[in-house]
């Protein structure tokens, strides 16, 4: 900290430096970037409990008595889908085409909603055959895991919206630039989530 | 003057991070569909015989896809934010292969050990 003084005056005049001079939102990214991390290590927690209790049926139903591959086949396309829309909603709010930003979230979000639809279809109809969260270890774990994702979908979709209203009364103004990249990193980042749910739940699930 | 060159530095390492290419994009998607469709026809044609190996493979999979993801469609790069997102995400991985790997291990000892009759207690170190 230093403090210069001004000796013209007859009194000396002492004025405090600023420390650091950060552009607004300069550090928005980086600290997006660490709540994802603890995000992902949430998602590492409920990836290692399902690990743990994923085969304890409980003498109810296994995972190839549930899942339905078809279905979530077509649920990750809609999730795939929905990153590469949300890429090129990037590429039109760099060229700064308030439209094409505006249609391509439309779509993302669009295909999000198709992903949580299929979800919930999913879930009610494992509930409605009795495959309810209390049955087994292995279904708690199942709903605890899948089911925040889907809720972590369900707010990127709110946010979504949202950022669609403020693009639309404000335009790609530099702060909803930033706030589209932070939603860019969320929704992308739940696609990587969700390579990890299809991958260690539903596939390896019906090798079990 | 150094304060503003470090804001400078910030803007650039933003550009960096977020700005992606049609190309990109584009075939970062066409590597998640290919990386997606050879594990679940791998599970549902059941074409490789041993389920071992077969889990093997599409656990494989799922790792170059998440790669591919990070690289393309949240363009990590060491560069991004002078370093610190890839640092934040090296600490975060050790992190997740400490959980997972120390939760299955520990409790699947634990199982293995409590199964009742297949050991004699006494036997026991």
């Amino acid at each position: 900290m230093a403090s210069i003084a001004t000796t013209s005056g007859p009194e000396p005049v002492f004025h405090l430096e600023e420390e650091h001079a950060h552009a607004e939102g300069s550090s928005t990214m980086l600290g997006f970037w660490l709540y994802l991390m603890s995000d992902c290590l949430i998602f590492a927690m409920l990836f290692a409990a399902y690990g743990v209790l994923g085969g304890n049926y409980a003498a109810g139903p296994a995972p190839k008595d549930l899942f339905d591959l078809d279905l979530v086949a077509v649920n990750t396309a809609m999730l795939l889908f929905s990153s590469i829309t949300y890429g090129f909603a990037m590429l039109a709010m760099d060229k700064g085409r308030v439209a094409a930003t505006q249609a391509w979230l439309a779509v993302t979000a669009l295909f999000g909603l198709a992903f949580l639809s299929i979800e919930l279809y999913e879930f009610s109809h494992m509930i409605h055959e009795g495959a309810t969260p209390q049955r087994s270890a292995f279904l708690s774990s199942f709903f605890t895991l899948v089911g925040t994702h889907g809720l972590h979908v369900t707010f990127g979709l709110v946010w979504l919206v949202t950022l669609m209203t403020q693009v639309a009364r404000f335009g790609l103004i530099e702060a909803n630039r930033r706030r589209l990249m932070c939603l860019s990193m969320f929704w992308h980042f739940l696609d990587v989530v969700w390579i990890g749910v299809f991958t260690f739940v539903y596939l390896m699930g019906m090798l079990r | 003057m150094s304060a503003h060159e470090h804001a400078e530095g910030h803007d650039h390492a933003h550009g960096g991070a977020a700005h992606g290419s049609f190309r990109g994009y584009l075939i970062g998607f066409v590597l998640s569909v290919i990386l997606t469709a050879i594990p679940f026809w791998l599970v549902m044609s059941g074409a490789i015989d041993d389920k071992q190996a077969t889990a093997i493979v599409i656990m494989a999979f799922a790792v170059v896809q998440i790669v591919v993801h990070m690289v393309f469609f949240l363009h990590m790069n060491t560069a991004s934010e002078g370093g610190w997102s890839m640092l934040a995400l090296i600490f975060t991985l050790i992190l997740v292969v400490i959980v997972l790997t120390g939760s299955l291990w520990v409790m699947y000892h634990l199982n293995a050990n409590m199964m009742p009759g297949l050991h004699d207690m006494r036997e026991m170190p």
